[in-house]
């Protein structure tokens, strides 16, 4: 955020303190006075991963503290992987470790299975390249590389004693309610502005201190791409209710969350990497949902017409390509 | 010349031109600052034993609002609340261009803490405490706590009894943010779900912090 958009806030506030000082202080308390406590909030989870503390030494324990380090500095600990700032904490939260915040656990012990996304079975490890080719929009570590063997250590070690092959509560992102009205750009707008820009700029390109990335961009070249599945709005809008802001899970009504999803969905970013020669075609392919953006007219604009990945596959992604 | 006389003029030296800078410092402080250098220190870089916060390098906007929250009412503290009430809009852009602009000290501040103190200060400012609701510090105030200015000020280095001090002020509502203003809902939600030890741990452990200078740390800046 600038210093000019903060001091417009000011004013705003300076002109309406007078008429609502009461009845916004009354709605900010009724707000954050029983806020609930996380994204665990209602997820009915009972499991609860081992301590850091309780991680073992070793080569073993090494491997899960190289895992664990991976979730919380993604582009340092697995950078030749990654082709943007993310770090997988930034959807994870708690490196991984927090129901209702896709937890790590609950993904390990669902895995092999079929996906659509791919119409294949997929391992652990492959359902980890998927992260690091789209949400990461970096290339799949090969298949035992020590990236994917640390993430899969860690995974492992936080599920201990999680039955494997049963859903386990707290898995993915909370189920939020359809919203009443269609999600609207105009809307989002308005809900990014007052409760997102803060902290991931009002150009969405997050924000640095010391060259590192505190907060992390949401579209723009450095965000995940079109493939990534926070770009699908619903799986964004899920994720955003119980998530944002830190410290403040469930605070947006489902409605504002709809809405600011589908802005930060219908904004520009780099190409999916299963690219088909044309937007259209890519769309007809892999984006024929309601729920993604790509090939939309959005304000004037065709998402994703940027033309072709900048990176071609590598041969890791041979079997997770279409 | 003898090592001692080498030394004192040497000393001498340095003397004059630290006074030199000093008041080159002092001359370049508006007249508005004098009230607050008695506390905040000559160069803006606090007085830990008294609670009192670095002021140096903070960001012009976020000084501004908290004198501004002083004077009405958002924000209470007994020394304080008195002595930003009488200001002018301008005198409060004065003093908060004059300590922007001023180089942050680098020196952690004193801090007695324990091991105990220690692990439970690091945890929580690095990681913080998910389970119980609690966002890392650092999750907002950057990586080392040097902030991302302007909403989130560093905090690294701060004193303890201030960082202990405006946990607390969150609490019990006598530090505030007007309704719009996300930074202090965020703070307060944190703020709200800390009990005493960990509010006196990350505090103790915080103010150990070195904050690094700004000459040594790039610029904040867009990705």
């Amino acid at each position: 955020m600038n210093a000019s958009s903060i001091a417009q806030l000011s004013v705003n506030a300076g002109l309406l303190l007078p008429l609502c000082m009461l009845l916004t202080s009354t709605a900010l308390h009724a707000a954050t006075e029983t806020p609930a406590l996380s994204a665990a909030t209602g997820t009915g989870v009972s499991f609860h991963p081992p301590g850091e503390h309780m991680i073992p030494e070793g080569k073993f324990g090494d491997m899960i503290r190289m895992g664990r380090d991976i979730m919380l500095d993604t582009p340092k600990h697995a950078a030749p992987f990654v082709g943007n700032t993310l770090s997988c904490a930034n959807c994870h939260l708690d490196a991984g470790r927090m129901a209702g915040s896709s937890p790590l656990w609950a993904a390990y012990v669902s895995y092999p299975a079929y996906r659509a996304k791919n119409d294949k079975i997929n391992t652990y490890q492959q359902r980890l390249q998927g992260c690091f080719r789209f949400s990461m929009n970096g290339s799949a570590p090969p298949l035992g590389d020590p990236v994917l063997v640390a993430l899969e250590a860690y995974s492992f070690w936080l599920a201990t004693g999680l039955p494997v092959g049963k859903e386990a509560a707290g898995r993915g992102y909370p189920d939020i309610d359809k919203p009443a009205q269609s999600p609207d750009f105009k809307r989002g707008q308005t809900v990014y502005a007052a409760r997102c820009a803060l902290c991931h700029g009002a150009d969405g390109a997050g924000q640095k201190a010391a060259g590192r990335v505190v907060f992390p961009p949401l579209w723009g070249e450095n965000a995940f791409n079109w493939g990534a599945g926070m770009a699908s709005f619903n799986n964004a809008a899920a994720f955003i209710y119980a998530n944002m802001p830190y410290g403040m899970s469930y605070s947006l009504t489902p409605q504002e969350a709809w809405d600011v999803a589908y802005f930060m969905d219908a904004q520009e970013r780099p190409q999916d990497p299963r690219w088909l020669g044309s937007v259209a075609a890519t769309r007809t392919k892999f984006h024929d949902t309601p729920y993604s953006l790509y090939g939309q007219t959005i304000q004037g604009r065709i998402l994703g017409n940027s033309g072709a990945p900048k990176r071609p596959p590598n041969e890791s992604e041979a079997h997770i390509a279409p | 010349m003898s090592a001692h006389r080498f030394t004192a003029i040497s000393t001498g030296l340095s003397m004059a031109l630290l006074g030199a800078l000093t008041s080159a410092l002092a001359a370049s402080a508006p007249p508005e600052t004098s009230t607050c250098l008695a506390c905040h220190g000559a160069n803006g870089e606090g007085m830990a034993a008294a609670g009192y916060p670095r002021l140096a390098g903070l960001s012009s906007l976020y000084l501004t609002e908290q004198l501004n929250a002083y004077i009405d009412g958002r924000r209470v503290n007994a020394i304080m609340s008195g002595i930003a009430n009488p200001l002018s809009a301008q005198q409060i852009q004065s003093i908060a261009d004059y300590f922007s602009a001023l180089p942050a000290s680098s020196a952690p501040s004193p801090s007695a803490l324990d091991a105990a103190q220690s692990s439970l200060g690091r945890q929580l400012a690095e990681r913080g405490d998910w389970d119980n609701g609690i966002p890392a510090c650092f999750n907002c105030h950057a990586s080392g706590g040097i902030g991302v200015q302007p909403a989130f000020p560093p905090i690294a280095g701060q004193p303890a009894a201030y960082i202990e001090a405006q946990i607390k002020a969150w609490k019990t509502g006598t530090r505030q943010g007007s309704p719009q203003n996300l930074a202090n809902a965020l703070m307060y939600s944190v703020a709200m779900r800390m009990d005493e030890t960990q509010t006196k741990a990350v505090a103790a452990w915080l103010a150990a912090q070195p904050l690094p200078a700004p000459d040594t740390r790039p610029a904040h800046t867009k990705p």
